[in-house]
Parts: C-alpha cells; structure tokens; sequence
C-alpha cells in the first residue's frame, strides 16, 4: 500500500539534503588532490574506511542499512540486488567447475549469502535459491562441466539476471520500478550487442545473449549487431533510445555517462512524490550515483588526471 | 380494539433521522480525522528521526486535519441540543427528523473526505519542510486550502441545523 511509506519517505527526505550536490562536487574537483579529497569527503560525514575503496563500500553499506531500516520488504530492491546476487553465482560456478577456493571474488550486499550458493553448486542442488535462479544456475553449472566455456555460462547467468530484472519491475506495479528495469535491460542490451559486434560473435550467441525487453525488439537489434555497429546506430535512432547511439558514436565513457544520466532523469520525479517506495528506491539510485562520481573523481585525482578528462565523465546528481 | 393503535406512527421516526444525522456528523468527521492525523503523523515522525528541531513545525502540519473530528463534534452537539435529546422535548415530525439528518451530511461527507485529502497535502508539506525549513510558512498554506471546504460544509450544516426547528413541518 503505498500510505506504508510515508515515515519512510519523510525520513528519506530528510536524508536528501545530506546527499552531495553540483556543488559539492565542483568543491570536489577544486581539490588539489587525492587526500584533500578524501578530507573533504570526511567532512561531509563520509566515513568507515581507510581506503578510497573501503571508504565507498562503506557508504554504500550504510545506504543499505539505512533501506533495511526502513523496511522489512526488499522484494521491490531486487531490481538492483540481482545483479550482484547473479554475478555472486557466476563466481560460487566458476571456483566449484574449477575447484579453486573463492577468494575476494563475492559482492557483499546481496540477498543471498554467497557460500549458501556454493553448497548449492557443490551439492548440485539448487531448490533453496529462487525457481528462476536455480533454472539458470543448473544450466550454468552444466554448461560449464560439459563444454568448459566460462562466457556461454556469464551469457546463461546474465540473461537470467536480466529477465528476472524485468520480472521484478512489471511485479511491482510501481511505475518508477517498471520504468527503471525496462530501461537497465535494454540499455545491457545495447552493450551486449555492441560488443558482441565488435568481436564478430554468431547470430546464434548474441539470440542466446540478449534478453526480451519491452521497448527493445530483440530479433531486430540481434540482426542489426550481426551487420556492422552502424546498423546497431541506425536501429537505435528510431527506438527511444535514439541518445545512445549518438554517444556511442562519441565513445564508450560518453555512453555510460548517457546511461547513468537517464536514471537520473528517470528518478527525478520522486523528489514530488510523498507516498510509494519510488522514493526510497529514487534515494538508493542516488546513492550509488554519488558514490560512482565520487569514484570517478577520486581515481581521477590519484592518477592527476586533467579536470576537464574527469569532468566529462561526471554524472549529473539527484539533487 | 382500537384500530387506530395498530397504524404505525411515522412522526416516531423522526428523532432516529435526526440522531442518526448527528452521529453521522461526529463519526465521518472522527473517521477522516483520525486517518489523516495518523498519515501526518507518521511522516512527522519520519522527519523528526532524523532531525527532532523540527519537532514544532511538522506537530502544526500533523494537526491540521484534525479539525473535521472537531467540527463533526460540534455539529454533533449543536444537533443533539436543537432536537432536545441533552433536554427538552425530543418529539420531532418525520419531515423534520429528515431535515437535521441533510443537514448534517454536509459535514458528514465534505469532513470525512477533505481529512484525508488535506492530510495528503500535510503529508507533503512535511516533506517540503524536511527538505527546506525554511519554507514552513508557505508549506501551511497548501493543506490549509483544503480546510476552506470544511469550513464551508461546518458553516451551512450549522446554519441548516439551527433554521429547522422554525419551520412548521
């Protein structure tokens, strides 16, 4: 019921005005380098680590403590969970197929504990993972026993991510939920098929790749990624996604940049609206695109790299 | 057997329409109220976890939809004093009975439904002054609108209520 998150979303609100702006990232960006950065950053309470690295993850975790304080019901978060859960299960696949001990390759912040999904690959039995997912990681598993192709099984397990993505949106029933996981397949859709283009993959891989997607046509961006990346372009100038073509053709950091530009678009809605989860999932994408820049700025400044080559990979934020 | 006693008197009837408009009036309004006062009050809280100084300003704009409980009650009151049920003579004629339950519905129905409308708007004028204290005046002002309907509904259920017993129905 969407009066459920009211309290949430007051206490959302007030969590907003902590989040950094253009121009904090413009103070960001006048630091004269890695460490004035980071001092800055702890000024404006970012903490909980004593790398750049450690320091991120630390602010993301407190996103998400912040989210399961809120509420018991992640269900409508899977949208961005699933991802590091299938990327988790693509790693506990790999280190059971090639018996190696999984060192530093688990995501944290999933919603499935990583050596839960070992014991189910190495006791070959999925049925304590969700349907969809023990489906794609029997068949990931096996694929990899049989034929020993680590990228036929990534495809299996991020086709899989992907339609379970899309699954999760439409039963949601929140326009803001639906929108977002309509645009995070198709836009993987794109690089899939641009890079499957680029490194001349069959017809039959990139079918096998690319997954159903409302607002994409599937079969026509499979054929077009068969002929050349301008024939990808041309099919995407008459979908809404004409914008990514133009920035693909500008290059690859422009075309991300454009992607994590449009969930801010997308989200930008739920600063107005005082009832739903769209809010809290608005502050979540906020926070990761927070965290993101603040990444981009911070390598940027360890490598002293020139501002106007950091600047044109910063993503515009939420507020 | 006097045939007259087994013909159903309808005037008896009246006082039960006229009662029933009162209660409606208190229990609508109540109803609204309590709703929107709750919702408020939940998006209150929310702020003030994160930052108790808001505590006065965000305690206006939860109030602010209980004002049809109030009004319900006092049209409730005013009813129950005109039809003689807190003293005097409770005997009213059916038509009359009828007239004080119409004049209660306005408060009845426009209570219960702009309660939780204006909480609506409380609600988001919380968020507003979450995000931008300062701006708590002009965050009154948006759920206050909404009481200028309640207060239009309190004024003719009033005026109806009082003009009934004059007439000679």
């Amino acid at each position: 019921m969407s009066d459920d998150f009211i309290y949430a979303v007051a206490r959302v609100r007030s969590r907003e005005l902590a989040l950094l702006g253009r121009q904090d990232i413009d103070q960001l960006m006048a630091c004269r380098g890695f460490d004035e950065c980071l001092r800055v950053l702890n000024d404006k309470g970012w903490s909980g680590g004593s790398s750049a690295e450690a320091l991120l993850a630390a602010e993301e975790e407190k996103t998400w403590a912040f989210i399961r304080e809120l509420t018991d019901d992640l269900a409508p978060f899977s949208v961005l969970l699933y991802p590091i859960d299938y990327n988790n299960l693509k790693a506990a696949v790999k280190c059971v197929v090639t018996d190696t001990q999984p060192q530093n390759v688990f995501l944290s912040g999933g919603s499935i504990d990583p050596q839960a999904m070992v014991r189910c690959v190495k006791d070959n039995d999925f049925t304590s993972l969700p349907p969809q997912m023990a489906e794609a990681a029997d068949e990931a598993y096996h694929v990899l026993l049989q034929t020993g192709d680590g990228q036929l099984c990534d495809v299996i397990l991020d086709r899989a991510c992907l339609t379970g993505i899309l699954q999760c949106g439409k039963d949601s029933k929140n326009e803001l939920l639906e929108q977002y996981a309509q645009l995070r397949v198709a836009v993987s859709n794109i690089k899939t098929a641009v890079r499957a283009c680029k490194t001349g993959k069959s017809k039959a891989f990139i079918d096998q790749a690319l997954a159903p997607c409302g607002t994409l046509d599937v079969s026509s961006l499979s054929a077009a990624a068969c002929k050349s990346v301008e024939d990808i372009y041309g099919y995407l100038a008459a979908t809404p996604y004409s914008g990514a073509a133009e920035k693909l053709k500008e290059s690859y950091s422009a075309f991300e940049k454009w992607c994590d530009d449009q969930v801010m678009d997308l989200i930008k809605e739920q600063k107005r609206n005082p009832f739903t989860v769209g809010p809290l999932f608005a502050y979540v994408l906020a926070r990761q695109n927070e965290v993101n820049t603040v990444r981009i700025i911070l390598s940027g400044k360890l490598n002293e790299l020139d501002d106007g080559v950091i600047r044109e990979r910063l993503r515009d934020m939420y507020v | 057997m006097d045939i007259s006693s087994l013909v159903f008197n309808w005037d008896q009837l009246g006082i039960v329409f006229a009662l029933a408009g009162a209660v409606l009036a208190a229990l609508m309004g109540g109803i609204g109220s309590a709703i929107g006062v709750g919702m408020t009050g939940q998006a209150a809280a929310g702020v003030v976890t994160e930052d108790p100084s808001q505590f006065g300003k965000v305690l206006i704009l939860q109030l602010l939809p209980g004002t049809q409980g109030i009004y319900g009650l006092l049209i409730g009151f005013v009813t129950l004093t005109q039809i003689g049920i807190l003293g005097g003579s409770a005997d009213l004629t059916l038509a009359k009975g009828l007239l004080y339950l119409a004049a209660c519905l306005p408060m009845a129905i426009v209570g219960l439904v702009s309660a939780k409308w204006q909480a609506k708007a409380a609600v988001s004028s919380i968020s507003l002054v979450a995000k931008r204290p300062d701006q708590f005046g002009k965050s009154m002002i948006f759920p206050a609108m909404v009481e200028t309907y309640a207060v239009l509904a309190l004024l003719i259920s009033i005026l109806s209520i009082t003009s009934i017993g004059g007439l000679s129905v």
